[in-house]
């Protein structure tokens, strides 16, 4: 079987890989390159446990084709804090709780980043909406938007 | 085997340090950083991917099934049907179990699994699945209970014959099961009864939900060891069933959970872990399997959907006289869906004196239900409480006053036998009423509904260990699955026992081989049953620690006394040593005969019954019957909350799995008996625009049979739910709705049918 | 499905060459927020996809003397940041905001939502009730269509093989025009819509509705420009017996069926419901421009 060769950015690392055309980039993220921190939890585009940003574009990688990755910058939860140096997202999170068994929590920050990147003082109703793409069937979403809230004050104090 | 502590040691002047506090939990970060391993995330060298076929029928012969063409495709290794498994007789539990792990002599659901292959790829397993043959006989299907219990229906099971009911006829049938409990004379009580209100109600199964597929890898070694890495919520359970349905010897069965991405009682039992293993044994390497989201919902466990006929009558003053149901519950093609807990659960909560239930459990041609969340009574207690709602409207008493006219209390004799220690029911409706929800006015052009629920809370066999590193630092071993963040709580337990940081202590989910059993995480079962375990070896690594203190110190046990993390001689008789902290009694455990560790292992019982208060507003759109819940309160009796934070995250997440299958959640199938919505697009979960924040309050009447005083609270949360809506609709449109989900459709044409009078 | 190839052209000639020239299954492939759906669940094997958003004139949004011009490739992400469009068409954005979640928009395009052929779409009515058109280039050159004469039914569009819809353009609109769209579901996002109504109308300086587009969608196996609907506007001041009498002719315009999202009977029913909210918005809006 012919398959693609793609370059692309990941996280700010180059990477190589080889896959096939109908591909997803979840399913080359996960199974090819091991970065299994982005989940699919439907592969249809309507869980956001995927979601990565590509070009600086909130999308879910699983409604996008790997090859499609060519030369271009992706960035997923491995990419947004370290242990030592949380992102603010990360952070109230954890003390607020806002995830329980933690499977829609990558695709969930990476979607409140892009967010608050867009607007640093989003209503409820606008967390809520921006965030709808994103199941989480643990929680009641309370304490996320709690904590996507807390993050959002965080960041406009700096 | 002990059941409970002796002595629980609860106290409830305790001033407890670390109990009741919300320290971040330790799984915590590396979910946060996207570094937690769940099912999905394990890769194995050599791995290979497994895929499964399904049957495209609801109910078919299967007459053949010709794999020779998969096979021959490269990069397939292995191509399994029923033929590789034990055959294990029709009709018993662990044939059953086999036969809906991959089907034998007939599919019985849309999405039966059929086959299964091992492939150096999944697009190659994919491929693979397509070039097996199966030949099928399509058979008549049969969907819904009522169909099902209809004369001429469809017959999934020849042998099969109502159990439980003398008067059954010989001849084959659906009804798998019928259970009667009762409780005086409902005749007697509804003589006595003012006001009676009856009404039929029906729901339909909702799936769990939870966002992570299942996802196994299975090796089975040239040796004959089976190591299986999975999302379970029972690792040990199915070490045994794997054991038992493929007749392999339970200790050559290593389960290992993985983290889990939610389970709500669906992953209690399992699917694809015994089609990898005997993938794995054939093609002699690791196969991974996970399941797409169209197979979670086709082919994994829902809850009962169910008919059901309820009756009660009060006197004008309030007093329920009489309560009588009829429940039907679907369970798939299988029995197994723990309907008992309806009649043993529904009305329990009010001091009832003439009770007559009758229950069935049936079969139809949809995937096996499986357990949810307090499995059978949300459903059930919808229209239950939804007719006290009523009643307290008839006789124009306020709805929590006519539940704490009836609400149950200590000494409390159930239908099921038990009687019951201390209980908050009485305490939580006052709390209720107490809120600031409660208090305020229902806004113009909405509805207010309340309702309320119980669940017994389980115990059940436990076991764990304590190991003391040579720092000081405490691993505690736990086989009952972590499946929403127990684990801070153990550890928290712990830390309050032994009078240390939590910090110190962390708690690991063993594998199968490095404990006893533990029964699954379900019930409301595991805070509290591995805490008492947990406390009990606490308690015993005390012990031990004073040991050897007084054994450095070279003075008798009894002269010591541990306090606050440290062994200090028990007065200044004995001597003038300086307090020793755990650390530095394990850093010299070399002298003084080696390591520190305990292991406990129970049937944990006394778990103390839960009780739980909903109150939700909401609005209808009158010209299309859409809601929108703009408001909810949940108050419930957690007997003391470990971890407060944790708790609320329990009641909230209840409330709008709720929601959802109040309003909108549902299995639909097409004519010919397949699922026509297999996805989250159709499948309508809450999304987080749909959702209010919910307000929590937590009561805490303390259950002294444990040492912190708790009750489980997993299960509690979602009785009531649905009622509550319900009940909030009713309060908005002014007409009951008794169909669940309480869809726009639904509401529109009662609306209208309210409107022609 | 064993021999799939994809392609990322950079011309216009290119991909209508790769479409025509193809045997099997070809894709076009923009946002593909559908494709990826159907590959994934198995509903179709293409043996070629033809990736279109290399393509210069596929991408961007043009504005000249009033109208717009929108590249088909280009997300509904970039015409929700576009100001002024989202000014002048707010109903069109309010159908295009629907397709998805905010992951979906980064990539979906209005245009894949119409080629996908689902007669529920969110974005198509309103760009029917805009008096929208599409610019087509095929092997045999390159013709214009209104957008209500693309779907033909389910799964089925009235392109060529070979045939790429380049771009959509919306004509300048009059003083005192508004338009809305608005759709049914029973969660607030991520559905398919039950019914959905898009309606733009014009008023004259006295408030009289000189002209009026009302399609609605769901609610037969094609999108519906309805008439009856228009006419019904047309020439009244919008009041209450206008209103009503176009939700009436919305009702008995709906043909639609019984699916697992809907009964036939309540989509007629609230097909009048939406298309009437729908109107009173739009009204609100052109007696604001
Ligand atoms: S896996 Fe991509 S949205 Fe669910
Ligand atoms: S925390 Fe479990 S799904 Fe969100």
């Amino acid at each position: 079987m012919a398959k693609a060769h793609v370059t692309t950015t990941i996280n700010g690392d180059e990477y190589e890989f080889l896959c096939e055309p109908q591909q997803s980039l979840v399913d080359v993220l996960r199974n090819e390159l091991r970065l299994s921190g982005t989940k699919e939890g439907c592969s249809t585009g309507d869980c956001g446990a995927c979601s990565v940003m590509m070009d600086g574009r909130l999308v879910c990688s699983c409604l996008v084709l790997a090859v499609e990755a060519e030369g271009k910058e992706v960035e997923t939860i491995e990419g947004m804090g370290t242990a030592d140096d949380l992102h603010p997202l990360q952070k109230r999170f954890l003390e607020i709780n806002g995830l329980q068994c933690g499977i829609c929590t990558p695709g969930i920050l990476v979607a409140a980043k892009a967010l608050l990147e867009e607007n640093d003082n989003p209503t409820e109703s606008e967390i809520r909406y921006w965030l709808a793409g994103n199941l989480c069937r643990c929680t009641g979403y309370d304490k996320v938007i709690r904590s996507v809230q807390a993050a959002a004050e965080d960041m406009r104090k700096g | 085997m002990a059941t409970i502590l002796e002595e629980s040691g609860f106290n409830p002047d305790a001033d407890l340090k670390v109990v009741g506090t919300n320290p971040v939990k330790h799984d915590g970060l590396d979910k946060v950083l996207g570094r937690a391993k769940f099912g999905a995330d394990a890769y194995l060298p050599g791995m290979l991917y497994g895929k499964i076929l399904r049957s495209p029928h609801a109910h078919a012969i299967i007459k053949s099934i010709d794999t020779s063409k998969a096979e021959a495709l490269p990069g397939v290794k292995a191509v399994i049907t029923s033929a590789d498994f034990p055959e294990i007789p029709q009709g018993t539990g662990w044939g059953d179990m086999s036969r809906n792990t991959i089907a034998r002599e007939k599919a019985l659901f849309d999405g039966h699994p059929v086959a299964a292959v091992a492939a150096t790829s999944e697009q190659v397993a994919k491929r693979a699945c397509k070039l097996v043959e199966v030949e099928y006989e399509v058979l008549p299907h049969v969907i819904d209970v009522e169909d099902a219990m209809a004369e001429g229906a469809p017959i999934l099971h020849d042998y099969m014959r109502t159990k439980g009911d003398e008067n059954a006829l010989d001849v084959p049938t659906n009804v798998c099961e019928k259970m009667v409990s009762k409780l005086g004379d409902v005749a007697v009580g509804f003589e006595a009864a003012d006001c009676v209100v009856e009404h039929e109600f029906d729901s339909k199964p909702m799936h769990q939900g939870y966002i992570e597929p299942q996802g196994c890898i299975a090796d089975y070694s040239e040796d004959g060891l089976v190591e299986v890495w999975t999302c379970t919520q029972a690792p040990f359970v199915y070490r045994d069933r794997l054991s038992a349905v493929l007749k392999i010897d339970a200790a050559k069965i290593n389960v290992q959970q993985s983290e889990l991405g939610g389970g709500f009682g669906g992953k209690t039992g399992f699917y694809a872990e015994p089609l990898a293993i005997i993938l794995s044994k054939k093609a002699s390497a690791p196969v991974k399997m996970t399941l797409t989201r169209a197979e979670v919902f086709r082919g994994t466990g829902p809850v009962s959907g169910t008919k059901s006929r309820i009756k009660m009558g009060c006197t004008k003053d309030g007093k329920i006289t009489a309560a009588e149901a009829d429940l039907y519950f679907q369970t798939g093609p299988y029995t197994g869906s723990m309907y008992f807990n309806a009649p043993n659960a529904m009305f329990t909560r009010y001091e009832l004196e003439n009770v007559y239930i009758e229950a069935y459990e049936v079969v139809s041609n949809r995937p096996k239900v499986n357990s949810f969340r307090a499995p059978c009574v949300p459903q059930i207690v919808f229209g239950v409480e939804g007719i006290i709602d009523e009643m307290a409207k008839k006789v124009g008493m306020d709805p929590i006053d006519f539940r704490l006219k009836n609400a149950a209390k200590e000494g409390h004799t159930t239908i099921y036998g038990d009687t019951w220690g201390p209980v908050g029911f009485i305490e939580t409706l006052e709390a209720a009423k107490e809120t600031d929800h409660y208090k305020t006015p229902v806004k113009d052009g909405e509805g207010r509904g309340i309702s309320c629920g119980f669940w017994f809370n389980r115990g059940g066999e436990t076991s764990s260990t304590m190991t003391l590193a040579p720092d000081g630092t405490v691993t505690i071993a736990t086989g009952t699955a972590d499946v929403a963040g127990s684990r801070i709580s153990i550890a928290m337990m712990a830390a309050e026992e032994l009078g240390i940081s939590v910090d110190k202590v962390r708690v690991r989910m063993a594998d199968t081989n490095s404990l006893g059993f533990n029964r699954v995480t379900a019930g409301s079962r595991t805070t509290f049953s591995v805490g008492m375990v947990v406390v009990d070896n606490a308690r015993k690594c005390i012990t031990e620690l004073c040991r050897r203190a007084a054994n450095i110190w070279g003075v008798a046990e009894e002269e010591v006394v541990y306090e606050d993390g440290q062994v200090k001689p028990a007065s200044s008789n004995v001597g003038d040593f300086e307090p020793m902290s755990v650390g530095e009694i394990t850093s010299k455990t070399t002298m003084t005969n080696g390591a520190i560790v305990s292991s406990s292992s129970m049937n944990v019982t006394g778990a103390g019954p839960g009780f739980g208060v909903n109150i939700v507003d909401l609005k209808v759109d009158e010209g299309t019957g859409r809601v929108d819940v703009l408001r909810w309160t949940v108050v419930q009796d957690a007997g003391k909350a470990i971890h407060p934070v944790q708790v609320e995250g329990q009641l909230q997440g209840a409330a709008i799995q709720g929601m959802g299958w109040a309003l909108n959640e549902e299995y639909i199938y097409t004519d010919e008996g397949k699922l026509d919505n297999p996805g989250f697009l159709d499948y309508r979960m809450p999304v987080a625009s749909d959702a209010p924040m919910v307000d929590c309050k937590i009561v805490e009447i303390p259950n002294p049979k444990h040492p912190f005083g708790l009750r489980g609270v997993g299960e509690v949360p979602v009785v009531p739910t649905m009622a509550a809506v319900g009940n909030a609709i009713t309060d908005a449109i002014g007409i009951r709705p008794t169909s669940l989900p309480m869809s726009p459709p639904k509401l529109l044409k009662l609306i209208e049918e309210r409107d022609a009078g | 499905m064993d021999q799939v190839r994809y392609e990322a052209p950079n011309s216009l000639d290119a991909a209508v060459g790769l479409l025509s020239g193809s045997d099997g299954m070809a894709k076009i492939f923009a946002g593909g927020t559908d494709v990826m759906v159907q590959i994934h669940s198995d509903l179709i094997e293409p043996d070629l996809i033809v990736n279109v958003k290399n393509i210069p004139e596929l991408t961007g949004i043009t504005h000249s003397n009033g109208s717009f011009t929108v590249g088909a490739a280009t997300p509904v992400v970039e015409m929700q940041e576009h100001k002024e469009f989202c000014k002048t068409w707010p109903g069109v954005i309010e159908g295009a905001e629907l397709i998805g979640s905010v992951q979906v928009k980064g990539r979906s395009t209005i245009v894949g939502n119409l080629c996908n052929a689902s007669p529920a779409a969110d974005s198509v009515p309103p760009c029917i009730a805009a008096g929208a058109t599409v610019r087509i280039v095929g092997p045999n050159g390159e013709r214009q269509a209104a957008v209500e004469d693309i779907v033909l039914g389910p799964r089925k569009t009235s392109l060529e093989k070979g045939e790429i819809i380049v771009s959509t353009t919306f004509p300048a609109r009059p003083p005192h025009s508004g338009d809305c769209y608005l759709r049914l579901t029973p969660r607030t996002e991520m559905d398919i819509a039950i019914v959905g109504a898009g309606v733009n109308l014009t008023l004259d300086d006295a408030g009289t509705c000189i002209a009026a587009r009302v399609s609605l969608g769901a609610v037969a196996p094609r999108f519906l420009l309805v008439k009856e609907c228009a006419d019904a506007l047309i020439g009244s001041k919008v009041d209450d017996e206008a209103l009503a009498a176009m939700a009436k002719a919305a009702s008995a315009a709906a043909d639609p069926i019984s699916d697992k999202r809907g009964t036939k009977e309540y989509r007629i029913k609230t097909a009048a419901v939406m298309a009437r909210r729908a109107a009173e918005k739009a009204l609100e809006r052109a007696r604001e421009n």
